[in-house]
């Protein structure tokens, strides 16, 4: 067993509307910031296991977004190993 | 009929329901923990509002793996009734009994006001005493309500009369300004295709007696426990220094 940290990114899906990033958005042209095209909020989880190898982390991190990190009715979720 | 009422760590208006039933209704009534699997032979669970296990990750998402929520989806499969209230709506959709989902509302803030209900499904055993369109008012007090299901679902739930509740105005209409968090339709309450579970964001066990702004609340309770008319000289026998401090005001 070696130790990993995986990496799961939630995002909105594409369609989902996203006031929160809308916001955010706003908020920075605001501040100045020009050029902003569009902003979407997600969130990142860092998760640190043990796993034989990369590709059994990446099963268990993706088993654990299917049923929790991610509510797929409106998100989708990316996952990364480093060992 | 005996009730039900979960409650998690962080839910907040298990005490408002259970007051509602044995109080104003004098409804048996008892609480359930979240711990716990035994739902001790109830007839209808409540899932109340609140804040479970802090609302971390998503609304809901952590409350649905308590050991109570396994029994209460086989309740539910079984043909129980299941009511779920404001919190309570979240975790029913995260444990996939109601579809869609509540997302943050679109204003971005938390919503704390009166709305206007139309019912528009009276064929429930949660709004049969109520009549088609009748107008209840009552509060909401949530950050996430906006009821959000891809158009097929949305589709869906309108051909087959699942939409329970809508968030109207005066003259009835479900129009942009009496919704109050950005939900699909003006969704207020949702049904499962089967008829026996329920849930909504607007608290009706915070609108039992006048003196609370609204007493439309029990027109829900009464179509539930099957009575006509709110229950005087209940059972006083007390359960918590809370309870009776309610009981007494």
């Amino acid at each position: 067993m070696v130790m990993m940290t995986g990496t799961v990114i939630v995002r909105l899906k594409e369609g989902v509307l996203d006031p929160q990033g809308q916001t955010i958005r706003r908020a920075l042209e605001h501040m100045g910031f020009q050029g902003i095209e569009n902003i979407r909020a997600g969130k990142t989880f860092e998760i640190h296991l043990d796993a034989p190898n990369v590709e059994a982390a990446k099963t268990r991190l993706t088993e654990m977004s299917q049923k929790l990190l991610a509510n797929p009715v409106i998100e989708t979720f990316h996952v990364e190993v480093k060992s | 009929m005996r009730i039900g009422v979960v409650t998690f760590p962080g839910s907040n208006c298990d005490y408002d329901a259970y007051a509602a039933f044995r109080h104003v209704l004098g409804c048996p009534v008892e609480f359930l923990w979240h711990a716990d699997s035994d739902l001790h032979s109830v007839d209808c669970v409540i899932l109340p509002g609140g804040f479970s296990f802090g609302d971390y990750l998503r609304a809901g998402a952590i409350a649905r793996f308590s050991p109570v929520m396994k029994s209460v989806v086989k309740f539910a499969a079984d043909g129980g009734l299941v009511w779920g209230i404001c919190n309570g709506f979240q975790v029913l959709t995260e444990a996939g009994l109601l579809p869609g989902v509540l997302r943050r509302n679109s204003t971005l803030r938390f919503a704390c006001q009166q709305v206007r209900l139309r019912v528009d499904n009276v064929r429930t055993p949660f709004t049969r005493g109520c009549h088609p369109g009748q107008i209840l008012k009552m509060p909401i007090a949530h950050g996430e309500g906006n009821y959000y299901a891809d158009p097929e679902v949305i589709a869906g739930l309108e051909r087959s009369g699942q939409i329970v509740f809508r968030y109207v105005n005066a003259q009835g209409e479900p129009d942009l300004r009496s919704n109050p968090n950005g939900s699909c339709h003006n969704i207020a309450g949702i049904i499962n295709k089967e008829g026996n579970v329920l849930g909504m964001m607007p608290h009706p066990e915070r609108a039992v007696e006048s003196i609370l702004g609204s007493a439309d609340g029990l027109a829900l309770f009464n179509s539930l426990i099957g009575a006509g008319v709110p229950a005087v000289g209940t059972d006083t026998t007390v359960a918590s220094p809370l309870i009776e401090r309610r009981a007494r005001v």
